[in-house]
């Protein structure tokens, strides 16, 4: 099984956290990984992307011409990246910031701005994002995540462990909500 | 013992290796989209108790590698595209006067300063010699970020068995990438005393590493041995893989990020039953002539894939010497072309017969 990811929003939300998450939790789990991070000329307010392959297998190309998931954070993003979504592919959209197209089926509307901000801290939205993607797909389990952060968020950041850890099931559940 | 598994971006990998691989000397002068590699020594060459330089210029970095392996010592210096321009002419005395370094070019967008977006448009000043006079280095180039790393280690053996410097050839897409890597050391070579080496001259007679040669005809002499040399590293260090070439339809002859997309393309286009083969030179000098020339021999039709407007397929070319039709799909400027135009031309190939006809048809832009 391969799957094939783009990640976008704008700079400061966690789109490339949400990318290398995904890569790690995969590379712990033996799994074949490619993480390609958007190294170009970004401008303030634009939108910020990295290219997620997960396989079984080796992977051939890292670049993702036809996503099978995209994690949409804002409108800029889901105008540019949605022409790149298989016909049988989902868009996880932070429906706080980005409305769908009339007549798109393949969105699924993750308020995660909003959720986020119900747990006192917008900043983890992007962990809101994860679980849902967590849900939808597997393979991400909450333990490996955890332990990702564990090493990140330490001394004085160490009380942000929960919040994170109260978006991500956030995420799942509002996921479990709309794909049924 | 296992060796760990870490996901690890192209640029720092390659530091890495070349700390493993014993270097202690990396000079650098800072450029995208190679910055995490320079960043990675400025870190850990330290830390491994050597010396790491962010030189005043790309021109003073490769002069410091030059006095650095002069001494004997293990080092290396990076840069991208126009950086790599600036340090011609320090390979060029380096290639004079024998001396191992190891270079690492992460290709962006030229020629001039050209854009940061990943490209293979340095094939030409990597394997023709960027520099002045009759030298080459060998070249290698790594397609996924555990062969990058893997490569970087066995540059420094290489470039210490030759006495000659080692440029490995990547881009920015290699570079900047983030792969799970297993570091394995190449197997151990045995390698020359440096009897060459600048030591202090205490007890012994003097030594002189240059590569100027006033009297008439030591030069000639000179040279004369450096060409023997690169015969022998033509004869025993060709490097390359095959997918599929025996069944395929058309070969795609690419290097780098070109290649991976090439086996992407493969795998969309056994879909509609085209059969895609890729052959890969991992060396790109010495180029692998001889099992191009014998798949030419049996017919078989090339592809040549690179992000650059047409530069190593004139070596394809003038290894299949008019035998079979060789095409070229490119993208020059920076970027990566996409699966639909390799499988486009690729297409097109196999319905053709003629080989101008053909490679005129897959030249895409």
């Amino acid at each position: 099984m391969t799957e094939r990811i783009i990640i976008a929003g704008f700079g400061g939300q966690g789109v490339m956290t949400i990318g290398k998450t995904l890569a790690q939790v995969a590379t712990g789990r033996g799994r074949q990984v490619t993480f390609i991070p958007a190294y170009g000329p970004e401008v303030r307010g634009g939108t910020a992307h990295c290219e997620v392959v997960l396989s079984d297998e080796p992977i051939p190309s890292p670049l993702v011409e036809e996503a099978d998931t995209l994690i949409i954070l804002n409108q800029p993003s889901y105008d540019k990246f949605r022409p790149r979504l298989k016909p049988e592919g989902t868009v996880l959209l932070n429906s706080s910031m980005a409305q769908p197209d009339p007549g798109d089926k393949r969105s699924l509307l993750i308020p995660a701005t909003e959720a986020a901000n119900e747990l006192g801290n917008v900043r983890v939205m992007n962990l809101v994002a994860l679980g849902a993607y967590a849900q939808l797909r597997g393979g991400v389990p909450i333990e490996a995540v955890m332990e990702l952060l564990a090493k990140e968020l330490t001394g004085s950041r160490i009380h942000l462990l929960e919040v994170n850890r109260q978006a991500f099931l956030k995420g799942e559940e509002l996921a479990r909500k709309v794909a049924g | 013992m296992t060796e760990e598994r870490i996901l690890i971006t192209g640029n720092e990998a390659a530091g890495e290796a070349a700390i493993r691989a014993g270097c202690r000397f990396y000079f650098g002068y800072p450029i995208t989209p190679q910055n995490e590699l320079t960043a990675y020594m400025a870190q850990h060459v330290p830390e491994a108790g050597g010396v790491f330089i962010q030189a005043e210029s790309e021109l003073a970095a490769i002069n410091m590698c030059f006095g650095a392996a002069a001494c004997g010592q293990r080092t290396m210096t990076s840069s991208s595209s126009p950086g790599v321009s600036l340090k011609q002419e320090g390979i060029s005395y380096c290639a004079g006067a024998e001396l191992p370094v190891v270079i690492i070019n992460v290709m962006r967008g030229g020629p001039g300063l050209g854009n940061i977006e990943p490209a293979q448009g340095d094939y030409f000043q990597a394997t023709k010699g960027g520099g002045h006079g009759d030298y080459r280095l060998i070249v290698l180039a790594p397609y996924s970020v555990e062969e990058f790393a893997n490569l970087t280690m066995l540059a420094f053996d290489l470039a210490d068995l030759y006495r000659i410097p080692v440029l490995l050839l990547a881009d920015g897409q290699l570079g900047q990438m983030m792969e799970p890597c297993v570091f394995r050391k190449p197997p151990p070579l045995e390698l020359p005393p440096k009897d060459w080496a600048l030591t202090g001259a205490k007890g012994r007679p003097k030594r002189i590493v240059r590569s100027f040669f006033l009297p008439a005809g030591i030069l000639a002499e000179h040279c004369k041995k450096l060409q023997a040399k690169y015969e022998l590293i033509r004869q025993r260090e060709v490097r390359f893989e095959e997918r599929d070439v025996e069944e395929a339809d058309v070969v795609c002859v690419a290097y780098g990020t070109s290649a991976r997309i090439c086996l992407e393309a493969a795998r969309l286009a056994a879909k509609s039953g085209l059969r895609i083969g890729l052959f890969r030179p991992i060396s790109l000098w010495p180029f692998p002539e001889q099992p191009i020339r014998r798949w030419a021999e049996r017919g078989k039709k090339f592809l040549a894939v690179e992000m650059s407007a047409g530069q190593m397929v004139e070596d394809v070319r003038l290894t299949v010497e008019g035998r079979s039709p060789v095409g070229f799909v490119g993208r020059c400027g920076g970027g990566t072309p996409t699966t639909a135009q390799i499988i486009d031309a690729a297409r097109a190939l196999k319905k053709s017969g003629d080989t101008i006809l053909s490679s005129k048809k897959g030249e895409a832009r």
